[in-house]
């Protein structure tokens, strides 16, 4: 388990807006070890989200290297880009973006419509994947139907079913409430720990970071800092400090 | 085929979400089609109908007018002399090896006669080679001989027109009938041929022999007794060209007309009229299908349209299946086989109101209409290309999007 899985060189990226140009990423170099958790910080405009895109193979860099599990991504073409984000990354948003007027179940395998699965074994992976996330009874629901943390743990279940090397998560509690927040970050910790699962989540908030083995931070474009936790704040202790809420499954 | 059997199912999940605009999107290509699908069907059934009538007027038949002459540097309409005789029909048809056959014919309008009734009608003198030369068949009773041509029998044959308006249900084989003045024995009747090119009834018609024409119904030329007006000709396959030169050629001879004088004859090739129509039938069709193919066009730009709104709508989601690792050619896919739906669906649809339509066009106007499986494949394929066509600039945008611009699209 332990070795590199990401390692980031130099990485410049330069967007051209008419006449002005912006450099959303100025020579950010790290590297991020496999299995661990890591937060990355900053305010609007630091290029957090810039780095969080070419991390997840949805953008190129404008110079410099990005190797995903040692291969050299910054090469590859658009389509050879799509094959790798399917196979090794799983992606959860702010908003969800789950398929309206789908059901979570239909919702979760949509990755796997892409990897060429077998009809009858996507129904079955995509199972046990909204089981990982204690939602197997709302596999007919449909998003509408669900609670804004159940359809983020929908989300989830989704990154999860092409067995991705590393789970980008961008503000994902964002759009949730306190309580769910912290349940969705247990989530995550779980995977991390149980499975192994490599995962980098964005937040602009102190006390969702904290829930990472590493915090790095961002301003005008450059990895300003590198921060290891030595104490991470564990998900499932703060929940059960909570007053007793809504039940979250 | 996996991933087919995918995109196809997507695509239908998108067009029930948009039930009303799904329908009216393939209506233009349903009303397309199905404009095509008629006016193919009534085109055809035009073109058949002329080929049916050129069938009904004999195969390689060639008529022969007495010419105009020309007198004192007047001339006359074409008919108005009968330079034609007899014996100008025996020579053609003894003399130009091109010819199979040949009869000379006159004709008169008359009043016939039978029991109470009486009808109007056409009479021909001819001979028993016309029967042969215009396919002519016999219903009932058989045909007149050459031995009554020299006998100049007063026996007639019967269309089929002039039986129903003489006899009504009556068998009209053996019963005599006046033709003018004259007592005529019916010997048979004609199996019905239905309208001419020119929308004549050939069914309204008397056959008699020539010689009893000349003698007792029609009436001669005081000047040349043999005269006819018309001598029909049958040429042998293929060689029609050449038998009208030949006749030509041997009727100026026969007529003693030097180089310098117009002939005294016309030679009519009656199939070169008719297919003459045909042609202009089809060129009328042709315009016809082109006319309605513009509609199938304007209900391709309306799948356009509609794809480009949707694929504006569902940016998110073409941002998020790229981001969980659709590749260029699955989006493609996806609209491609979603605008390829809406006009094959169109196109079924639009196939059987094209085929109501010509069925209702043709039981109330009375046209004849043809509907081919040939137009129906041709219809199905076209409308499958439209979705493709107009599917695909579409389909194009959205595969090309940028992932991150789609996902944070609002």
């Amino acid at each position: 388990m332990a070795g590199e899985l990401i390692r980031v060189e130099q990485l410049t990226r330069i967007y051209q807006l008419g006449e002005i140009t912006v450099q959303a990423l100025r020579d950010v170099s790290t590297v991020v070890e496999r299995g661990s958790f890591i937060a990355i910080m900053g305010p609007s405009g630091s290029g957090k989200s810039t780095f969080m895109n070419i991390l997840g193979c949805l953008d190129r860099p404008t110079a410099g290297r990005y190797y995903l599990d040692g291969i050299l991504t910054s090469e590859l073409d658009r389509d050879e880009l799509a094959e790798i984000r399917n196979r090794k990354i799983g992606f959860v948003f702010q908003q969800f973006n789950l398929l309206q007027r789908t059901s979570a179940i239909e919702n979760v395998e949509l990755p796997l419509l892409y990897s060429g699965a077998r009809t009858r074994g996507r129904r079955e992976i995509a199972m046990k994947a909204l089981a990982v996330v204690g939602l197997a009874s709302r596999a007919d629901h449909h998003p509408n139907q669900l609670s804004g943390g159940q359809q983020q743990r929908v989300a989830i279940a989704r990154s999860l079913v092409n067995d991705p090397q590393i789970i980008l998560a961008d503000e994902p509690t964002g759009a949730l409430d306190t309580r769910t927040s912290v349940d969705i970050m247990a989530i995550f910790q779980r995977l991390n720990r149980d499975k192994g699962i490599t995962i980098a989540l964005v937040t602009h908030e102190p006390d969702i970071a904290s829930y990472a083995q590493r915090i790095l931070s961002f301003r005008d474009g450059r990895l300003v800092s590198d921060t290891r936790v030595t104490a991470p704040h564990d998900a499932e202790v703060e929940r059960s400090k909570m007053p007793a809420g809504e039940a979250a499954q | 085929m996996n991933k087919l059997g995918a995109s196809v199912r997507i695509a239908l999940r998108a067009l029930r979400l948009n039930k009303m605009r799904s329908a009216l999107t393939m209506l233009g290509i349903i009303i397309g089609v199905a404009a095509v699908i008629a006016m193919v069907a009534i085109g055809s059934g035009a073109e058949e109908r002329i080929r049916e009538q050129i069938a009904s007027i004999g195969s390689n038949v060639i008529i022969v007018l007495s010419g105009s002459i020309t007198s004192s540097g007047i001339r006359m309409g074409t008919g108005n002399a009968q330079t034609l005789t007899q014996d100008d029909a025996r020579a053609i048809a003894r003399e130009c090896d091109a010819v199979a056959l040949a009869s000379p014919a006159v004709r008169g309008g008359v009043q016939i006669v039978y029991a109470g009734n009486n009808w109007g009608t056409q009479v021909m003198g001819v001979t028993p080679d016309y029967l042969a030369i215009r396919d002519l068949e016999i219903q009932s009773g058989q045909a007149f001989t050459n031995s009554d041509v020299d006998s100049s029998a007063p026996v007639a044959l019967l269309g089929r027109t002039v039986t129903g308006s003489l006899f009504g249900g009556e068998d009209p084989v053996g019963k005599v009938i006046r033709i003018k003045t004259v007592a005529f024995t019916v010997i048979g009747t004609l199996a019905p041929k239905g309208q001419s090119p020119t929308g004549q009834d050939q069914d309204d018609v008397v056959l008699i022999p020539i010689s009893t024409a000349k003698k007792k119904v029609i009436g001669s030329s005081q000047a040349n007794y043999a005269a006819v007006g018309t001598i029909v000709v049958s040429a042998r396959e293929g060689r029609t060209s050449d038998a009208q030169e030949r006749m030509a050629a041997l009727l100026r001879q026969r007529h003693h007309l030097q180089a310098n004088e117009d002939d005294d004859f016309t030679i009519r090739n009656m199939e070169e009229v008719f297919r003459a129509q045909e042609t202009s039938a089809r060129v009328m069709s042709i315009l016809l299908a082109a006319i309605a193919s513009v509609s199938l066009i304007v209900g391709g730009i309306g799948i356009m349209n509609i794809m480009l709104v949707s694929v504006t709508e569902r940016t998110r989601e073409i941002g998020l299946r790229q981001a969980v690792g659709a590749k260029t050619g699955d989006i493609l896919a996806q609209f491609l086989v979603e605008a390829v739906t809406l006009s094959i669906t169109g196109g079924l649809a639009g196939i059987a109101l094209g085929a109501a339509a010509s069925a209702i066009i043709s039981y109330f106007a009375g046209w004849s209409t043809l509907f081919s499986p040939g137009a129906m494949a041709a219809a199905f394929l076209f409308s499958a290309l439209v979705g493709v066509f107009f599917g695909y600039y579409p389909a194009r945008k959205a595969a090309l999007m940028d992932p991150i611009e789609a996902l944070r699209y609002e």
